[in-house]
C-alpha cells in the first residue's frame, strides 16, 4: 500500500490525489525541494505569480468562481508574511484555501535563520487551523486533512507549514480515511434539526411581511442550495435580498428580487427588512454593514438563522428559530416540509406587503443624474453590463475595494452563483486583479472582468504580468476617479470634506502601462464613445487595462450612515448629506 | 424582539451592554497538540474575552487528551459565544460550563512562603494548621506551606498570613470536575 517517497513528492501526490489541477505560488529557498518535485509532474500546473498576496487572492478566486479549494504555495518568511492579507480574506470570507508555506529545516527553527517566521504562530488567527509538519510520518496525513478541514464546514483557509528537512525526509505515502484523522471531534454539523425547520415553516406560513435575507452560505453550500432557494422563493412567493457575498444565489431578473442590503444596498431591500414581521436569514451573519444600528435593527420581526457555525448564531442579533447546517440540505428540507403543509399560493395574503415593496421600489434609489459630457461611474457598469449581455461567453466579475464595488454591486446583476467574487468581510483593496486572474485560470474560455478603481488596482498592479505569461485574457475595467473614492465620500460626509491624503498627486498612464506589461491600453473619456471603447476590449484576445475616466466626485449613494438604523437611509436626491450623521455616528466605521 | 440586545465588545454600535457579569468556570476538553493552548488564548485575546484564571494538563496520555480548566467572567451572552468559539477550534472536543450545569467541585493549591521567628512562628503555624496546609520546606527562619481547596479558602489564609511574613505565594489556578456519575 504505502509507497515511500520524499516529503516534497508527499506533496504533490497529495495534491494529485486531491484533484488539484492549479497551484498558485512563489518558490524561494526553503521551499526550493517542493518546486523540484512539482517540476518533475505534469498533472499539477504552477502559476507564477508576482507577489504573494496575488497568490492568495488568485487562490480565492479560483475556488469561489469553482466550489473547489484553492492552492497556494510559498517559501518561508517574508512568503508567508505576503500571503497573511488573504488568508485573512479567506478567513473573513469563507473561502476554502489550502496554503502550503515552507519552513527553515526543523533544526534551526527558533535560531533566527535566514528567512525563517513564526508562520504558525502569524497565521493561528488567520486561518481556521494551522499544522507545523515536524515528522515525515504525519505529512500525508496533514495534507489531507488539510482539504478536509478547508472545503467543509463553514469553509476556510488552512496553513500547513512544512520544514525543509522535512520535504527532503523518506517517508511511507498514505491516503487516510477519515476515520483515522487527527481531529475526531471535528464533525461539522450538515443537517439541520427536523423541528426547528417545521417551526420555521410554520412562522413562514403565517407571514404576512416576510423576506428572504441571503448571503454567502448560500453560494458555499454550492449550487443545489441556490437552486433550492429559486425553489422555496417561488413556492412562498416572499421577497428576496441578499448581502454582497450571496449575490447571484437568486436571479437579479427574478421579479421577487429586492436587490442588495445593507449601507448601500436599495431603498426598498432596507426597508422591507426594518418593517418585516418574519426574516428568514440563510447563510448570511448580520455584519454590520448589513444590520446598521442594532437596536432599531428590524425591531418588530420575528428572526429565523439557517447557518453552518454554531457560533454565528445569536452573535450580533438575538433570534427566534436558529437551524445549525448546511444551506442547501436546510432550503431543501425546507421547500419538502412546506409543501407537505400546503398546497396554496400565499400570494393574497402577501399583496398588501408587495404593494408595500412596490411604492418603495417607486423612489428608485440606485438612480443618478447622467451626463452628456462626463462618464457616471454607475452608467459605466450599466453600459459594461449591457455589453457583457450581449456575450456569447460565460460573464465572471471580480472588483476591488471602494465605490466601484458597491457601484458593480448596485448596477452589474448577477442571475447564477459563483459569478461575483469580491473582498466582503476584510475589504481588500487589490483583490480583484489577481481574484480575477486565478477565476481565468478555472475558466480559461470565459469572460472575467475585474471592475477596479485606480487607487486598489495599484495594490496589486504587477499581477498584469502574470495574466500576460499566461495569456491570461482578463479585462481590467478602471473607474479612474482620482480619487480614494470612498474614503472621499467618507471625508465628504464626515470630516467637513477635508480630503486628508484621499487622492493620488500623479497617477500612472494606465494605457502606456498596460503597454508595459505587454497587455493593451484604452483609454475613455467620453460617455458618447464609451460603448464602442467597451466593444473594443471586450473583443481583445488578451489581458486588457481599460482605463475610464469617470466623475470625480460622486458619491455612492443610498447609503446607511454608521449608526442608524435601516429607515434612515440616504437617498441620491439628499441635500447635505453631511448634516445627516452626528457626533456620535462620527466615531463609528 | 431583539430590541433590548447589544453586541459586546464592538466600536461598531454605540450603547453599552447592560447585561450583568458573571464568573463562570469552563471545562474544555481538547486534543494535547502543540499550539493548542496559543489557539485557546489567541481566542480570548482576539475577541476581548477576559480570563481570570486558567490550568491545563494532559488528562489521557493513551488518547492525547488534555483538559482546560477556565474561569471567565462575562455576560451571559458573552458567555454563550465563549463557549460556541471555543467549540469551534478543530482540536476541541467538548466545552462545559460547570457553573451552569449545576454542583461541581472546584480546588486550587497554592505554596505559600512565610517567614519570622519568635512569637509568630508559633501563630502561623497554630493557623497553619486550621487551614490543613502542609509544611512542605522549614527552615529556622521560614515556612512553605501547601493548601489546597477553594480559591476563598486560599484567599483567606494568604490574607492572615499577611502580617506574619508573607515572602510570596504561587498558586495553580482552578482545577474543577462535576458532581455524580456523569463524565464530560
Amino acid at each position: 500500500m504505502a509507497e515511500k517517497m520524499t516529503g516534497a513528492e508527499m506533496v504533490i501526490q497529495a495534491l494529485i490525489d486531491q484533484g488539484v489541477e492549479h497551484v498558485f505560488g512563489y518558490p524561494g529557498g526553503a521551499a526550493l525541494p517542493i518546486y523540484d518535485a512539482m517540476f518533475q509532474q505534469d498533472t499539477v500546473q504552477h502559476i507564477l505569480v508576482r507577489h504573494e498576496q496575488g497568490a492568495t487572492h488568485m487562490a480565492e478566486g479560483y475556488a469561489r468562481s469553482t466550489g473547489k479549494p484553492g492552492v497556494v504555495l510559498v517559501t518561508s518568511g517574508p512568503g508567508a508574511t505576503n500571503a497573511v492579507t488573504g488568508l485573512t480574506d479567506a478567513l473573513m470570507d469563507s473561502i476554502p484555501l489550502v496554503c502550503i508555506t515552507a519552513q527553515v529545516p526543523t533544526t534551526l527553527i527558533g535560531s533566527d535563520a535566514f528567512q525563517e517566521c513564526d508562520t504558525v504562530g502569524i497565521t493561528r488567527s488567520c486561518t481556521k487551523y494551522n499544522y507545523l509538519v515536524k515528522r515525515i510520518e504525519d505529512l500525508p496525513r496533514i495534507m489531507h486533512e488539510a482539504f478536509l478541514i478547508a472545503t467543509t464546514g463553514r469553509p476556510g483557509p488552512v496553513v500547513v507549514d512544512i520544514p525543509k528537512d522535512v520535504q527532503f525526509a523518506l517517508g511511507d505515502y498514505y491516503k487516510p480515511d477519515f476515520d483515522t484523522l487527527r481531529h475526531q471531534s471535528y464533525r461539522p454539523q450538515m443537517d439541520g434539526d427536523a423541528a426547528a425547520i417545521e417551526a420555521a415553516v410554520d412562522l413562514m406560513l403565517k407571514a404576512e411581511r416576510p423576506i428572504f435575507y441571503t448571503g454567502g452560505g448560500v453560494i458555499n453550500a454550492g449550487p443545489a442550495a441556490s437552486e433550492h432557494l429559486r425553489e422555496l422563493a417561488e413556492l412562498t412567493g416572499f421577497p428576496v435580498t441578499s448581502t454582497l457575498m450571496g449575490l447571484g444565489a437568486f436571479p437579479a431578473s427574478n421579479s421577487q428580487w429586492m436587490g442588495m442590503l445593507g449601507m448601500h444596498g436599495t431603498y426598498e431591500a432596507n426597508l422591507a427588512m426594518h418593517d418585516c414581521d418574519v426574516m428568514i436569514n440563510i447563510g448570511a451573519r448580520f455584519d454590520d454593514r448589513i444590520t446598521g444600528r442594532i437596536d432599531a435593527f428590524s425591531p418588530n420581526s420575528a428572526k429565523i438563522h439557517v447557518d453552518i457555525d454554531p457560533s454565528s448564531i445569536n452573535k450580533v442579533v438575538n433570534v427566534d428559530i436558529p437551524i445549525i447546517g448546511d444551506c442547501a440540505r436546510v432550503l431543501s428540507e425546507m421547500v419538502r416540509v412546506w409543501r407537505s403543509k400546503t398546497n396554496q399560493s400565499r400570494s393574497e395574503a402577501l399583496a398588501p406587503w408587495w404593494k408595500q415593496i412596490e411604492t418603495w421600489r417607486a423612489v428608485n434609489s440606485l438612480g443618478y443624474k447622467n451626463s452628456e459630457t462626463i462618464i457616471k461611474p454607475q452608467y459605466a457598469i450599466e453600459r459594461l453590463y449591457q455589453a457583457t449581455k450581449k456575450q456569447a461567453k460565460e460573464v465572471y466579475i471580480t472588483t476591488e475595494v471602494g465605490q466601484h464595488q458597491m457601484w458593480a454591486a448596485q448596477h452589474f446583476h448577477f442571475d447564477q452563483p459563483n459569478r461575483w467574487m469580491t473582498s466582503g468581510g476584510l475589504g481588500t483593496m487589490g483583490y480583484g486583479l489577481p481574484a480575477a486572474v486565478g477565476v481565468q485560470v478555472a475558466h480559461p474560455e470565459a469572460l472575467v472582468i475585474d471592475i477596479a478603481g485606480e487607487a486598489s488596482v495599484q495594490m496589486t498592479m504587477q499581477e498584469m504580468s502574470t495574466a500576460v505569461q499566461y495569456r491570461l485574457p482578463v479585462k481590467i475595467f478602471i473607474l479612474n476617479n482620482e480619487r480614494m473614492g470612498m474614503v472621499r465620500q467618507w471625508q465628504d460626509l464626515l470630516h467637513g470634506s477635508r480630503y486628508a491624503h484621499s487622492y493620488s498627486e500623479s497617477l500612472p498612464d494606465f494605457v502606456k502601462l498596460a503597454e508595459a506589461y505587454g497587455g493593451k491600453g484604452i483609454r475613455c473619456s467620453n460617455p458618447a464613445e464609451l460603448d464602442a471603447t467597451i466593444a473594443e476590449m471586450l473583443d481583445y484576445d488578451g489581458p486588457v487595462l481599460f482605463d475610464c475616466m469617470v466623475e470625480k466626485d460622486e458619491n455612492c449613494l443610498p447609503m446607511i450612515p454608521s449608526g442608524k438604523p435601516h429607515n434612515e437611509i440616504i437617498l441620491p436626491d439628499t441635500a447635505n448629506i453631511g448634516d445627516i450623521i452626528d457626533e456620535k455616528g462620527r466615531q463609528l466605521v | 424582539m431583539n430590541a433590548h440586545l447589544q453586541p459586546t465588545g464592538s466600536a461598531y454600535f454605540l450603547t453599552k451592554e447592560t447585561q450583568d457579569i458573571e464568573r463562570h468556570t469552563l471545562s474544555v476538553l481538547v486534543d494535547n497538540e502543540p499550539g493548542i493552548l496559543a489557539r485557546v488564548v489567541g481566542l480570548f485575546s482576539a475577541r476581548g474575552y477576559n480570563i481570570e484564571s486558567l490550568t491545563v494538563s494532559e488528562t489521557e496520555h493513551g488518547r492525547r487528551l488534555s483538559r482546560i480548566t477556565v474561569v471567565v467572567i462575562a455576560t451571559p451572552k458573552t458567555l454563550t459565544q465563549i463557549k460556541l468559539q471555543l467549540e469551534r477550534l478543530i482540536p476541541v472536543h467538548k466545552v462545559h460550563d460547570l457553573t451552569a450545569e449545576g454542583a461541581s467541585l472546584e480546588r486550587e493549591l497554592a505554596l505559600i512562603k512565610v517567614a519570622g521567628s519568635g512569637d509568630s512562628r508559633a501563630e502561623t503555624l497554630r493557623l497553619a494548621d486550621a487551614f490543613r496546609a502542609q509544611i512542605v520546606d522549614a527552615t529556622v527562619e521560614s515556612f512553605v506551606f501547601e493548601v489546597t481547596g477553594k480559591p476563598a479558602k486560599i484567599d483567606s489564609f494568604i490574607a492572615l498570613m499577611q502580617p506574619l511574613g508573607l515572602v510570596e505565594v504561587v498558586r495553580t489556578g482552578l482545577a474543577a470536575i462535576s458532581r455524580g456519575p456523569q463524565g464530560m
